[in-house]
């Protein structure tokens, strides 16, 4: 019982193979055994949205999925959005716009935007908040994040136009 | 908090699933998208001795039309349901209710059949099936046994549902002529759960309800079925017979108290919702408004 078992799946990309204890959650998987610190850790029970990965293309709660259920999937972390350029603009739309301050939210934030933008063109404000709505920031009072992703999708409609 | 240490056991097949179950009895938790019970068990509010893991489970998944019913498998998520054509044809309710279900990091692991057995009163599908009079589907040892939505919620997280038994899907009606629908519910923000909560079916024949089913959520130990509608079928509403409904409806809550909302405030929300929602129905925007 409580045996340590075998899982394999993709992490940016990358094979692992590890063998693990069921009760260990995703979120500290991919902090603690990968060293993938970019996702972050906050409310522990699927609140706060700090810890948001994507797993075959979706966005998930990375504690609230067990890291054994990751078996066979694909999981993308900050890590692999920012290395791989994906989000660059978006990341440059947060700097400019003071989106982030203490930074804690911030991954998360912009795995969701990221999320928002890949499935509408141009949302507006109201769409933006909805998609964010959870993923809590206790700095900014959110409007200089509607700002940043507001902007980004408007320059990305605008370069594909 | 992390989650107590516990055993895991990867279901390969229905068969399978029901086998661990039966070995293990009340000290196994199914888990299906996990969007429930991981936070129940990070908070130390569950602890499982084993996990028995559905989500692989492809025979548990999908929406199909089987003559006069729409059957969606256990395992369908509740963005399958938010952007299903069949859903949106002939269930569109459940759609509207998914919309209002926590965010979208949540919808895209949640399942409907983790939600129903999962039975929160303040969540949204188990109202919505007890307002579409849906049947909900079981396996257990012994076969397959039908239970209706309307006698599947016994209490706070508590169910029909036996611990060597599985939900594996939910029949609903499919919406027929003159079919409609409303449903809204009162949270803090968008994607909390409800203070109250309405999900409704009704069928409009003229100026009347031939027929109108209520199911209000946060409003007891269970999804409520209310009674008071059969006051508003195969009459002209007037704003002195809904009125009449309101205060029978009253009588039939049982709003718990906590951090959220009083239990008066629930009950005046839900009087609100009911007018709200025949208003709607019968297009008669003047009997949503308090005289």
């Amino acid at each position: 019982m409580n045996a340590p078992i075998p899982v394999s799946l993709l992490v940016n990309g990358e094979p692992i193979d590890a063998v693990i204890l069921p009760r260990l959650n995703l979120a500290d998987f991919l902090r603690d055994n990968l060293k993938l610190t970019g996702t972050h850790v906050g409310c522990e029970h699927g609140v706060c949205g700090a810890c948001t990965v994507r797993i075959d293309g979706e966005i998930v709660r990375s504690c609230l999925m067990l890291a054994v259920q990751a078996q066979g999937a694909s999981v993308e972390t900050i890590e692999g959005l920012s290395d791989s350029g994906e989000i660059a603009d978006l990341q440059a739309a947060f700097r400019e716009r003071n989106a982030l301050q203490c930074g804690y939210c911030t991954p998360g934030m912009l795995m969701t935007a990221q999320d928002l933008l890949k499935h509408t063109s141009v949302p507006d404000r109201r769409a933006i908040r909805e998609h964010l709505s959870g993923n809590y920031c206790r700095c900014t009072g959110y409007q200089a994040i509607v700002d940043a992703v507001e902007a980004t999708a408007k320059t990305r409609a605008e370069r594909a136009a | 908090m992390k989650a107590a240490a516990f055993a895991y056991a990867r279901a390969t097949s229905v068969v399978n699933a029901l086998e661990l179950l039966a070995a293990h009895g009340d000290k196994a938790k199914v888990l299906s998208g996990g969007q429930s019970l991981m936070p129940a068990m990070n908070l130390r509010l569950l602890s499982p001795d084993i996990l028995v893991d559905i989500g692989g489970l492809a025979e548990l998944r999908g929406i199909a039309v089987r003559g006069d019913l729409l059957a969606i498998g256990a395992l369908t998520r509740h963005v399958d349901l938010l952007h299903s054509p069949e859903v949106a044809l002939h269930a569109p309710l459940l759609r509207d209710a998914v919309a209002q279900v926590a965010h979208p990091a949540i919808r895209n692991r949640g399942t409907i059949g983790g939600s129903l057995a999962h039975a929160d009163p303040a969540s949204e599908l188990p109202a919505c099936v007890v307002a579409l009079d849906a049947t909900i589907v079981v396996r257990g040892p012994l076969g397959e046994r039908r239970i209706a939505a309307t006698a599947f919620f016994n209490g706070i997280y508590d169910t029909a549902l036996a611990p060597d038994e599985l939900l594996v899907a939910v029949e609903v009606p499919v919406a027929g002529h003159g079919s409609a629908f409303f449903f809204h519910e009162y949270a803090r923000r968008h994607g909390d759960y409800a203070l109250v909560g309405l999900a409704a079916r009704a069928v409009v024949a003229g100026d009347r309800f031939a027929e109108l089913r209520l199911g209000f959520f946060a409003v007891g130990d269970r999804p409520l079925l209310a009674a008071a509608a059969n006051r508003l079928i195969n009459v002209s509403v007037t704003p002195a017979l809904l009125a009449e409904a309101t205060t029978a409806l009253a009588d039939e809550l049982d709003p718990q108290e906590d951090q959220q909302a009083s239990p008066a405030m629930r009950r005046h929300l839900a009087a609100v919702l009911l007018r709200r929602c025949v208003a709607a129905l019968l297009a008669r925007p003047e009997l949503g408004v308090t005289s």
